[in-house]
């Protein structure tokens, strides 16, 4: 494995043209494109069942059982989640945002054969009723390859505004 | 009183802002008039007191936090004798802002312009280059800017007018609904365990009339009462029970009991089963060594208690957390949902707290299961109220139905607009008041 002491440095010498990076990137924009459709049932299989989805309002923290988030899901939760979000009782969702979101900048973190740790910085524009919400954030994915099919193990999306005060969401980052 | 449905029944006018409010409903221009928005700035942010900070949030000499008193930004600062002041966050010089961090410890605090230095207590104590301000400036007279400042209960409020009333007169008989509130905390103190900010695109008074409509919340929150169990879905099944009632506790605050049996939660008699769900919390906690009572008393309080305190003009108290509301502008306003937790020794408290923060998120916040659906929904109130700015919001229901409690508190059903009233009562006094 080659990986770094910190999640926040690149791995010396992994091109982003590793196979195994470009796999994580694959999967990480298929992501995006399936949030901004808003189809979180096919979402929710990109992660594993020990999956973790994670909007910290503490931009600093790597554990979040002890501090609030704005959103920190293990499967069970991120399965209610898209119920409320797909079920048509949550006035939010019904009449939710449209958003168009880039992913780019990607550095990778951590590189094995069984795991990648990608970082990278997403910019999701929402427009509702005449207005565009500019979301914009660093975001990091820890990716488990598999000959079966990669999957997310914990996504953390780290807004620039985090303590700061967004609009109410209805969708998702 | 039956209202007739027709216009000319119906609509508010007036000359006077307190001719908008009348005893079972207010003009729709009290949403989307920059003018009256002006007017409540200074008519009711800069004379009532308003909330600022709770006691946790500052917790030892040189602790402050940042805030706003209406649209003043403010420093809430204890100094070194364990006092609270609250500063105006402008230098006396040029006017620069003192302070930019949202919360911390400091000695003082330092303009970033010409590095004029306050005390804690806000006295002016440096200015460099002194020379310039001989026989114009006399250093010893000059503080910044500080409101009254009074707390009860660990809830710190100040006001910008030297002559209102005592905090005490003000709270009246909130107080002992702050004290039953406390009761959060399970037989310990309470602290702050975080907060979500949030914006939504409508007039202050939408989210101050919210806190107090227990009407909405079957039909918003149907999202959210799906997701929880079915025991949190019954506690919160308040609609046709009789005994879930909204007093008016004067000075345009209201209590509205949503769980009458978790009002006052000393008063457990240990009948109620405690919920399936933080069966592994009490096995933890029994682990620390607390006896049975004492591990009662906290999951017994893990919800919180079961009312809504709603407090004119700013700040609410609810379940397990502050709502905080600060106008923007007349069509936008920003919240706070400040979680609350027991104080003590981490091996009990920390558990507690983890249990906590999670119920609270799933509520609360930008991506929380409720929060969202009442931001579209106040969204959807400032913008249908463009329509007819004379043509008045309904604050009418139960007023058939409202009778004196025992206390002398107007009284009606909880899904009642009893707290919206006596809101708009405290509004029209204020607002006529020249």
């Amino acid at each position: 494995m080659t990986e770094t002491t910190s999640l926040r440095t690149a791995v010396a010498g992994v091109p982003l043209t590793d196979p195994r990076v470009v796999r994580a990137i694959e999967l990480v924009w298929r992501e995006a494109e399936l949030l901004d459709r808003a189809d979180y049932t096919a979402w929710d299989a990109l992660y594993a069942e020990d999956g973790t989805y994670v909007v910290p309002i503490d931009g600093s923290v790597e554990e979040f059982d002890d501090v609030l988030n704005m959103v920190y899901d293990d499967t069970r939760m991120r399965r209610m989640r898209i119920v409320r979000m797909t079920e048509g009782h949550a006035l939010a969702a019904v009449d939710a945002a449209r958003t168009v979101r880039t992913v780019s900048r990607f550095v990778p973190a951590v590189v094995s054969d069984d795991e990648v740790v990608l970082r990278s910085a997403q910019v999701l524009v929402a427009y509702k009723r005449g207005r565009h919400d500019l979301w914009v954030g660093d975001v990091e994915h820890r990716i488990r390859l598999s000959e079966t099919g990669d999957r997310i193990v914990r996504k953390v999306v780290r807004l620039v505004d985090s303590e700061g005060a967004p609009p109410a969401a209805g969708f998702l980052l | 009183m039956t209202i007739e449905l027709t216009p000319d029944a119906l609509d508010v006018h007036g000359e006077t802002p307190a001719d908008l409010v009348l005893p079972d409903r207010v003009a729709g221009r009290l949403y989307t008039d920059p003018d009256l928005f002006e007017l409540e700035m200074t008519r009711i942010f800069e004379r009532s007191w308003v909330w600022v900070a709770h006691e946790s949030e500052v917790p030892k000499p040189g602790s402050f936090k940042t805030t706003h008193v209406g649209r003043q930004p403010v420093i809430v600062a204890r100094n070194r004798k364990g006092e609270i002041n609250t500063l105006l966050n402008r230098c006396r010089h040029r006017g620069a802002s003192v302070c930019e961090q949202p919360s911390g410890q400091a000695n003082g605090f330092t303009c970033p312009y010409h590095a004029w230095s306050y005390s804690l207590d806000g006295q002016l104590r440096g200015i460099p280059y002194p020379e310039g301000y001989e026989g114009v400036l006399a250093k010893g007279d000059i503080t910044l800017g500080k409101l009254r400042t009074e707390s009860y209960g660990a809830m710190v409020f100040a006001t910008a007018d030297p002559d209102a009333e005592p905090l005490t007169d003000f709270l009246g008989d909130v107080k002992l609904w702050i004290d039953r509130f406390f009761g959060l905390g399970g037989g310990y103190p309470v602290k702050v365990l975080g907060r979500h900010r949030f914006r939504f695109r409508g007039n202050w008074k939408i989210q101050l009339e919210n806190t107090t409509d227990g009407y909405h919340f079957p039909i918003v929150h149907r999202s959210w009462m799906a997701s929880v169990d079915a025991e949190t879905a019954e506690m919160m099944s308040f609609m046709t029970d009789p005994t879930c009632t909204t007093h008016d506790l004067g000075h345009g605050h209201s209590v509205m009991q949503m769980v009458p049996t978790h009002s006052d939660l000393s008063a457990d008699d240990g009948t109620e089963p405690l919920q399936a769900r933080f069966d592994d919390l009490v096995a933890e906690l029994k682990g620390t060594g607390l006896d049975d009572a004492a591990v009662r008393k906290l999951v017994h309080a893990m919800h919180g208690t079961g009312f809504n305190l709603n407090l004119f003009p700013n700040v609410s108290m609810s379940a397990a957390f502050l709502r905080v509301l600060r106008p923007i502008s007349v069509d936008e306003t920003e919240i706070e949902h400040i979680a609350l937790g027991p104080d003590g020794p981490p091996e009990v408290v920390d558990p507690v707290n983890r249990a906590k923060l999670r119920i609270h998120e799933h509520f609360q916040g930008p991506f929380g299961f409720g929060t969202p659906d009442d931001a579209e929904g106040w969204d959807r109130v400032q913008r249908g109220a463009q329509a007819a700015p004379t043509m008045p919001i309904l604050v009418n229901r139960g007023l058939a139905r409202e009778t004196p409690s025992p206390e002398g508190w107007p009284t009606s059903h909880v899904t009642d607009e009893t707290g919206m009233r006596t809101a708009y009562a405290q509004w029209k006094a204020m607002m006529g008041d020249d």
